[in-house]
């Protein structure tokens, strides 16, 4: 029975994880959400409160503004951890033709290429136990965080370009990693089709001395521990066993990310009227793919995504730097296991209706989770099928995942990014101190540094989803597949 | 005003240029503590757009590409001037803050960007209303 909400609004359960708003009105696709009921009751919980009062748009809105877009293919996709963004629902994918397709700012966001990388140490949890206090202080120390943070790399204009070309390997050049990081990042850490001259001066100007910094916000470096396996195979092909230690980093493109994003919302939004696209919430400003000002943007964007797999190398780099140094390790004894982004828009090809299509893929706080046997697929990777990092929040788990071919036949090669919020920063502030966060998580044995102890209320575990759930969701849809359970030591917060 | 993944700010000021010295200083109230940070300099810039709703958008994310340009921490902004040109609004300010100091400046959350999501201008009885999101 669908549930009714209003008479714009009905929700459909396909199977026990697949609910499905079908096509109506302007729609030019259904939505499709991977959820179970719980989740489902609570998007509609809030649909229906901000019918009510008023207010942002929910993300079920979001999500049926994005079917609304011309182009758009099969679905507007809602992943497990789907909660209100702007414009595009966070958790949101939406995969357009390269005819009648459209790119859109809201669809990527304005931390570009915000993602997870992932680094395996040879220690084991009982090796790092005893020393997470100086570990703590040394990575706290080590990694520039925070606003007004700077890193250790400044750069000139004309090095800004070649960076934003390169991508990582820019920054391995300069002696920041290893050669063989860039076999274990998306898109070999160099996406191509980046064009410099489609980013202003002043967004280059402000990522003079920000590469190599990890922002603040829901941005962290976590040394967390190996709980649990799910899959022996995949865990063999990435080479992670129990116990084991791992490093995660979570951030982006830090302020030329954002500055792209701001400078292509006047772009977008003129183009949206000169090519009479109608789009329902103005942050959904676009412009079709094939015209001079998307390829403009995609090319920017692109820079923003080389940027971010820049900055999170330099940031490795450092992490390997500080670890080593507290462990009595070597740093090449830190390797990889992936870099992947979730904020992000990519030609790909994918197999619609029997046939093979080239897409713009948005994949807006959405992971990509290819299949086996992709050719994008790091080598190492390719016959388990790729590693997705997906995020907890401070006293929580993250997860390694790899993604299935049942998740490139129903969504794109598309994946949860993280648990997602639940509640407003506002609330989460209300609700907690950040004193008493990093006292609560110290008693669970887990060490947090911080820039900002508001910061650390608003990022509060209590505020996110249970990401147990969340991750539980794509495993029995059968789009994610688990492979193996963190959980955090140490958490290091701008 | 609460947004689950954002943030976003409701302003309702007496005039049009009071409306973007508002809107200004809740965004700035996200970020530091303003009351740590002294007025020793100032940078003075100018933005046009179509509207006035975009031109607030604008100016807001001036200000945060400012601050990342100049090492400043910004207490608040002095609106100048707005006037119609080019089919359009210019608007002309002035920003006053000192050089970004964390040791003397605390710091809450970074500002990303002010978007257009929910974006909402109008006057009424008298009053400027304005709402914006904020990507956090």
């Amino acid at each position: 029975m669908p549930l009714e909400v209003e008479s714009s609004l009905s929700i459909e359960k396909t199977t026990d994880y697949i609910w499905q708003i079908p096509r109506t009105g302007d729609m030019r696709v259904c939505c499709r959400i991977y959820a179970d009921s719980h989740t489902i009751e609570e998007l509609l919980k809030d649909y229906e409160e901000k019918v009510r009062t008023g207010g942002f748009t929910p993300a079920l809105r979001q999500l049926i503004n994005v079917a609304t877009l011309p182009g758009i293919v099969k679905a507007s996709f809602g992943m497990a951890d789907i909660h209100p963004g702007y414009g595009f629902p966070i958790g949101g994918v939406g995969a357009f033709n390269m005819d009648e397709g459209v790119i859109s700012v809201a669809g990527v966001g304005f931390d570009i290429n915000c993602g997870v990388r992932v680094l395996k140490t040879p220690l084991y949890r009982k090796d790092v136990e005893p020393l997470k206090e100086q570990l703590a202080n040394k990575l706290f120390r080590n990694i520039p965080c925070g606003i007004g943070s700077t890193g250790e790399i400044s750069l000139k204009e004309r090095e800004i370009d070649e960076l934003l070309v390169e991508g990582a390997s820019y920054v391995v050049k300069k002696g920041y990693g290893l050669e063989e990081d860039i076999l274990y990042t998306e898109e070999g850490g160099c996406i191509k089709d980046a064009d410099p001259t489609n980013v202003s001066h002043r967004a280059k100007e402000r990522q003079f001395r920000q590469v190599g910094t990890l922002g603040s916000g829901n941005h962290y470096l976590e040394v967390q521990w190996v709980e649990e396996i799910y899959d022996q195979e995949a865990a063999g092909a990435f080479g992670i066993e129990k116990e084991q230690v791992l490093i995660a980093i979570h951030c982006g493109s830090r302020a030329l990310g954002h500055q792209i994003g701001i400078d292509y919302l006047s772009t977008l939004e003129a183009a949206s009227k000169k090519y009479s696209i109608p789009i329902r919430d103005r942050e959904l400003v676009c412009a079709p793919i094939n015209s001079k000002e998307g390829w403009q943007y995609f090319t920017a964007v692109n820079c923003g995504i080389n940027c971010a797999f820049a900055n999170r190398q330099a940031i490795a780099h450092l992490a390997r730097l500080a670890f080593a140094g507290v462990t009595q390790t070597r740093p090449e004894q830190i390797s990889q296991l992936y870099d992947v982004g979730h904020n992000t828009c990519k030609i790909e090809t994918h197999n619609v209706d029997g046939s093979v299509k080239r897409l713009l893929v948005h994949r807006k706080g959405a992971t990509r989770a290819f299949g086996p046997d992709r050719e994008e697929v790091s080598q190492r990777y390719r016959a388990v099928g790729q590693p997705l990092l997906v995020g907890g929040s401070m006293g929580t788990a993250s997860y390694i995942l790899r993604g299935t071919q049942k998740g490139m036949e129903e969504c794109f090669g598309s994946a949860v990014h993280g648990a997602g919020r639940s509640l407003s920063r506002m609330q989460a502030k209300k609700q907690w101190r950040g004193s008493e966060i990093i006292k609560e998580l110290k008693e669970k044995g887990i060490v947090i540094r911080a820039k900002s102890k508001s910061g650390v209320a608003e990022e509060a575990p209590g505020a996110y989803k249970d990401v147990d759930m969340v991750v539980e969701i794509m495993h029995r849809a059968g789009v994610n597949h688990k492979v193996a359970r963190l959980r955090p030591l140490v958490c290091i917060k701008g | 005003m609460e947004h689950t993944a954002d943030m976003g700010i409701h302003v309702e000021a007496d005039s049009l240029p009071h409306t973007f010295e508002e809107s200004a200083e809740a965004m700035l109230n996200l970020m530091f503590e303003l009351e740590s940070i002294k007025e020793t300099g100032s940078v003075t810039f100018g933005i046009h757009a179509k509207d006035i709703p975009m031109l607030l958008v604008e100016v807001l994310n001036e200000i945060l590409s400012i601050q990342d340009r100049h090492g400043l921490a910004v207490k608040r902004l002095l609106t100048c001037e707005i006037k119609p040109r080019n089919k359009g609004y210019l608007f002309i300010g002035t920003l006053r803050g000192e050089p970004f100091d964390d040791s003397c400046h605390p710091v809450k959350t970074e500002v990303k960007a002010a978007t257009l999501s929910g974006l909402k201008y109008e006057e009424k009885e008298g009053k400027h209303i304005f709402e914006c999101v904020f990507d956090l």
